[in-house]
């Protein structure tokens, strides 16, 4: 190795880590620091108290609604578009990145036009006496929709890359397609899957834009942890808005930390 | 279980891959399926399977229709060429899949796997993972995945495609070895001439989606149908319409009526047998296979003229060399309908 190869080196992992360091670590330790920075109690106090707990509860709720939906969903959907090649794949293949694209006020705000007081699902939702806006149903759709591509996109290129043959050879032996698929096809895709359903759960965790529009994020009734957050900023209460964000992060590097618990367990 | 297939049709898109096949395969044969790529053999073999929906005609197992039949249900053992390993699964969960989908007792499906992996020699390597596992071992577990629910009818497709050489040549023997011990009517698909001719006991030579011939090596070798089933279960050289194996080509220093002058282009010793490359007055390139004896008392040397005579050639479109049709035909040899003709030596 020449000495400026061994520069050149030394040059690029400083840029790298430092462009980590500066970018991600430093906004993320400092928020920790600030919120222990007068002992356990303060976040704490927030954190329990009605309207966080409340928050806390909510969010968990979003989670075990869409991240379920949408993983059985992005499977179905993967192998749709991966298996049973149609006429309008390609097309469907275009929608699922639509939540990519738009920006969630906006879907947010499409939600509004569809079920809002002046919107086309009112008239009948209304004589049914079911609330969309403002409330739960609201808000776990929002959360549906920002959230669908995830478990498409992490599992139809291991669907691709496992082929057929291991699916044929199954037939062959007798097992009919219900049985394909639960002993053959979700257990080679299923790393992929879980990475989709990982990235599923952070992102519905995490939501804000979508939810906020629709939610009217009333204290107590329709928040969730980040729009939590975000009263107890407006609300100068830093330790409860500091407290609220590090439970939220926490609970999405658990969900990594588990997948990697697992995926480690069955390579061992 | 005789398998014949009646009349098979099978087009993907523009693609004709089975274009009105019929071929019968006797119970308890080792059959080869055997032509270039895009020939439809792979996809006869998969319609036998019911993997492929045939547009047209009938697949019969031991006399019954089966062409309705859901592959689930047909009882055929299919080995794959790239193995289809369950790459999640360990060798002994392999071996027992079919075994496990028809709800058999632990015990039962442990003992049959056991004996299994006895048979494919892969004993002791039960609870690894394909990932484990050399090519051949991985196609010797699939081949005995495929014997586990004891198929009536056992379908290989190119196995031994993926394999090296030296593994390659055993397998064969191998598969040979086995379906004499089984007697499990067989079909395995190949491109490789050799491989057909070594382990098969009846060939089906196919081409763009038609059967060109099938019967026994023998047959096949020494009376091919027509010229692409000669060409491609053997060595051919051309003269006009003639057809020549290059081991029916004599060379001699003197010329005669049955004689055509040719100049050595090139002389390639492959172990015993030598390849002598001529290249005739009309630019016609072909070969000649000597022994080594042969080569050392004629003592021929790149770029000497010397005289090939054809002991045995063959025509296919029955126009006679006498009739004044090429000026580069052999003299000698008369045919007749087609048929194949001899000249006396």
């Amino acid at each position: 190795m020449t000495a400026s190869g061994t520069t050149s080196r030394w040059g690029l992992r400083v840029a790298g880590l430092g462009y980590i360091a500066l970018l991600l670590l430093a906004p993320l330790v400092l928020i920790f620091y600030k919120t222990f920075e007068h002992g356990l109690a303060p976040p704490l106090d927030a954190i329990t108290s009605p309207d966080g707990l409340h928050a806390l509860k909510l969010t968990l709720i979003m989670v075990a609604i869409a991240v379920p939906l949408n993983t059985v969903f992005g499977i179905g959907c993967a192998l749709l578009l991966v298996r049973h090649r149609i006429r309008g794949s390609a097309l469907v293949d275009a929608v699922i990145n639509l939540p990519f694209a738009i920006s969630p006020v906006v879907i947010g705000l499409s939600l509004f036009l569809l079920y809002g007081t002046t919107g086309w699902f009112e008239p009948g939702l209304s004589e049914a006496g079911i609330e969309i806006l403002f409330s739960v149903p609201g808000m776990v759709l929002a959360s549906i929709f920002v959230s669908l591509p995830f478990v498409v996109r992490e599992t139809v290129p291991v669907l691709q890359e496992i082929g057929t043959e291991q699916e044929q050879a199954a037939e062959t032996l007798g097992a009919n397609a219900w049985q394909v698929f639960w002993r053959i096809t979700l257990p080679s895709i299923r790393w992929g899957v879980a990475y989709g359903v990982v990235l599923t759960t952070a992102r519905v965790l995490g939501e804000f834009g979508a939810v906020s529009v629709v939610s009217g994020s009333i204290s107590g009734q329709t928040q969730t942890l980040p729009l939590f957050v975000e009263k107890q900023y407006e609300n100068f209460n830093l330790p409860g808005a500091f407290g609220a964000s590090v439970l939220l992060a926490l609970l999405a590097l658990s969900t990594l930390l588990a997948m990697n618990f697992l995926k480690r367990k069955e390579d061992a | 279980m005789g398998i014949s297939v009646e009349g098979a049709f099978k087009s993907f898109g523009d693609f004709q891959a089975l274009n009105d096949v019929s071929i019968e395969v006797p119970d308890g044969s080792l059959t080869a399926l055997l032509g270039p790529s895009g020939s439809g053999k792979s996809t006869l073999l998969r319609a036998i399977a019911g993997l492929e929906t045939l547009d047209a005609g009938q697949v019969l197992i031991d006399g019954e229709d089966v062409s309705k039949k859901p592959v689930q249900k047909r009882e055929v053992g299919f080995v794959f060429q790239h193995y289809a390993a369950f790459k999640h699964m360990t060798v002994f969960e392999n071996v027992g899949f079919g075994l496990k989908i028809r709800k058999q007792e632990k015990a039962k499906i442990s003992a049959r796997v056991h004996e299994l992996l006895d048979l494919v020699q892969l004993h002791g390597l039960a609870d690894r993972y394909p990932s484990q596992l050399s090519g051949g071992q991985r196609q010797r577990m699939a081949l005995a995945r495929a014997l586990a629910v004891e198929p009536q009818v056992l379908l290989l497709d190119e196995p031994f495609g993926a394999l090296d050489a030296k593994v390659r040549k055993d397998l064969r023997a191998w598969l040979r070895n086995l379906h004499e011990e089984m007697h499990v009517t067989t079909i395995f698909v190949t491109h490789d001439q050799e491989e057909a001719m070594d382990v098969a006991g009846q060939l089906v030579v196919m081409n763009e989606g038609r059967v060109e011939q099938s019967g026994s090596a023998d047959e096949l070798y020494e009376k091919p149908a027509n010229e692409f089933v000669m060409s491609f279960v053997g060595e051919v050289n051309r003269l006009g319409d003639h057809f020549v194996r290059p081991h029916d080509m004599e060379v001699v220093l003197d010329a005669d009526e049955r004689t055509e002058e040719g100049m050595v282009q090139r002389i390639v010793a492959l172990g015993f047998e030598i390849r002598v490359e001529f290249v005739l007055a009309d630019g016609t390139e072909v070969w000649a296979q000597l022994t080594r004896s042969e080569l050392q008392r004629l003592e021929l040397e790149e770029g000497q003229i010397a005289y090939l005579r054809p002991i045995q050639a063959k025509s296919f479109n029955g126009t006679s060399p006498d009739d004044g049709s090429g000026a580069s035909t052999p003299r000698g040899p008369q045919d007749g309908d087609g048929a194949e003709v001899s000249a006396a030596v």
